[in-house]
């Protein structure tokens, strides 16, 4: 029964198998949006970029929610040794949050928008999401117990969910006309909103990390430790007071932007860590090598400290007065959500759904194939954007302005290399995608076969008797 | 290890600030209540309807596909907003706005420039780092 049991595709493995489906589109969406930079006018009366670009973008936002959902509710259960609270509010959940991905895919394509950057459907869709995740906080509060105790993931988990609310709550503050009527004050909450939610999902990111780094190395001291919870801190201070750096040219209040250029700072002390502890990550790189979920972590390692260098050089805003606007900050978003995001949470799905009927032992080839092909890829999509922003930045500041579509025909040369090695990025991810969704469908194929089975061999021997 | 009681009185302490600093915000917002006419609003409503930001940005913030629009009102003027909206271009579909839908969008990116200044052109920057229009 247990090993029939171990077939069956968990509430939680569906979580993640949805968000692995969602990152497959996306990368989808993304070349044809990249596409559209090079041919002009593709698609223009089907599938315009305007709604191309929140196809990508909502894909991506919703694999890393769910993925982050399905993670943290996991490992949650492993962190306690016991079941979740509710199993039948995950599944609510789930379907609620299935169900409204699916609407909110719809009506871009139908072209029916809310029209706001990063959650560009109608804003009547926000309530099923607001009520899933107050169906998550429940289940997590009453399944974590309290704090007492507790290592850094847990208060990492809770504080991500507890922000993720409240900004999304925030983001949506617009639909009253005293928020909406002046686009200073607007883009003032909108922007406030959206640099601590984007904090909170990686609160819960970097938490589920940091329980996987412990399972993996069979060891929970730094998950303990002061210094854990001194750069949780830093963290959670950042994540409250560091958004004012999208905004620097915006003409809202001075201390909004003087707050985040002061507080951004605060990331050196993380950025010091990474570097002082270089060595230490080589010497756990030479003993962990060998593990897939491993090579993940350690990917992301790597996009973490160049993302946190960029991102530092942005928060200053005597450089941000160059880089914003430009190809740079896309550079930035992507390398964050594809360089830390993404690889921290294969590493989380990987090491979930390991757990099957099925081993991946016979995909390792294809499975490190597809890492450094996605690492190597990402590199040259991350350079090739930051090559178009500074174009674009240096067009912004010269005297002499050439007009806009003059500038983008200058930037054709890095779209071209953008959209191929988009390609090359979307085969190394698609490489870690299929063995992971494959063994689990056939793992699940099985479970159901054998449970008809068993299920007419008890109503045959009933009958016999 | 840091204690318990010690950790909870931190983030009680910075969710504290974290509130003030919201609540703060949210009733002292920093355009005072220089509200937008019903016309730019509506405008406004429109321009999220057909999704424009996923192609030109506001204050720097948006898609990349088209330019900034922020201050395209003084610098263009209406007439050549109102040539654009009528028929589209190349790239940007044509949309069959109503005249009184393209008046309203363009009473928008009339408060949008009145608002300020965001070409970076405009700045001058400080030797601490910081950034300031005139
Ligand atoms: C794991 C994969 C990916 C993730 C997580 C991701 C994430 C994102 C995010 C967050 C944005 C918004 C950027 C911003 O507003 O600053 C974006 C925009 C975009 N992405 Fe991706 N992306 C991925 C893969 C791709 C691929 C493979 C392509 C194709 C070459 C692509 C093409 C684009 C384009 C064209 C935009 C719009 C840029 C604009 O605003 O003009 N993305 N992506």
């Amino acid at each position: 029964m247990e090993r029939l049991h171990r077939n069956k595709i968990s509430t939680e493995k569906i979580f993640i198998l949805f968000a692995l489906l969602l990152l497959a589109g996306a990368m989808l969406f993304g070349l044809l949006g990249a596409l559209q930079y090079l041919i002009p006018g593709l698609l223009k009366s089907r599938l315009s970029f305007e709604r191309v670009r929140p196809l990508h973008v909502s894909s991506v936002v919703f694999w890393i929610i769910m993925a982050t959902m399905g993670t943290a509710i996991s490992f949650l259960q492993e962190h306690t040794g016991k079941k979740l609270y509710s199993a039948q509010l995950l599944g609510i959940q789930l379907w609620i949050f299935i169900l409204t991905i699916i609407c909110i895919l719809t009506s871009y394509c139908l072209g029916i928008f809310g029209g706001r950057e990063y959650w560009e459907f109608p804003p009547l869709l926000s309530i099923p999401v607001v009520i899933g995740w107050i169906l998550f906080l429940i289940n997590f509060i009453k399944s974590a117990g309290s704090l007492k105790n507790q290592p850094v993931y847990v208060w990492m988990w809770l504080t991500g969910i507890v922000f993720f609310l409240f900004t999304y709550i925030e983001s949506n503050l617009w639909v009253l006309p005293y928020f909406r009527n002046n686009v200073v004050n607007d883009m003032t909450i909108q922007w406030k909103s959206y640099g601590s939610m984007v904090g909170s999902w990686n609160m819960l990111i970097y938490g589920s990390s940091i329980f996987l780094m412990d399972k993996i190395s069979n060891n929970k001291t730094y998950s303990h430790s002061s210094i854990a919870f001194a750069l949780y801190f830093t963290g959670l201070f950042n994540l409250m007071f560091n958004w004012g750096h999208h905004i620097y040219t915006l003409p809202t209040q001075p201390y909004v932007k003087n707050i985040s250029y002061l507080v951004s700072m605060t990331e050196l002390v993380i950025l010091g860590r990474i570097i002082y502890n270089w060595k230490h990550s080589v010497s756990a790189a030479k003993k962990l090598f060998h593990e897939t979920a491993y090579r993940f972590l350690l990917a992301a390692d790597l996009w973490i400290f160049l993302t946190l260098l960029l991102a530092i050089a942005m928060s200053v805003p005597a450089i941000n007065v160059y880089t914003h606007g430009t190809h740079i900050t896309v550079a930035h978003t992507m390398g964050a959500t594809i360089g830390i995001n993404s690889f921290l949470l294969l590493a989380m799905a990987f090491d979930i759904l390991n757990e099957g009927c099925r081993s991946l032992e016979p995909y390792k080839k294809m499975l490190n194939r597809g890492i450094l092909t996605a690492n190597i890829s990402l590199l040259i999509f991350w350079l090739s954007l930051i090559a178009a922003g500074i174009i674009k930045a240096r067009w912004q500041m010269s005297g002499l302005q050439l007009p806009f579509s003059v500038m983008m025909q200058a930037l054709r040369p890095w779209f071209i290399i953008f959209f191929l090695s988009g390609i090359a990025l979307t085969t190394g991810f698609l490489l870690i995608i299929y063995p992971l969704v494959k063994n689990q469908l056939v793992c699940h194929l099985k479970w159901t076969i054998k449970r008809r089975k068993s299920s007419i061999r008890t109503k045959a021997a009933l009958a016999m008797e | 290890m840091i204690l318990d009681k010690r950790k909870l009185a931190m983030a009680a302490g910075l969710v504290l600030a974290f509130l003030f600093y919201s609540f703060h915000l949210y009733t002292s917002l920093p355009a005072g209540h220089k509200s937008a006419t019903a016309m730019a609003d509506r405008g406004k409503l429109l321009w999220q309807d057909y999704n424009c930001n996923a192609c030109y940005q506001i204050y720097g913030l948006g898609g990349y596909l088209g330019p900034d629009l922020t201050n395209a009102y003084s610098r263009r003027g209406p007439e050549y907003i109102k040539a654009f909206l009528k028929n589209g271009t190349d790239i940007m579909p044509n949309f069959h706005l109503a005249d009184d839908d393209i008046s309203e969008l363009e009473a928008y990116l009339r408060d949008v420039d009145a608002s300020g200044k965001a070409d970076p052109r405009t700045f001058t920057i400080n030797r601490d780092g910081t950034i300031a229009q005139e």
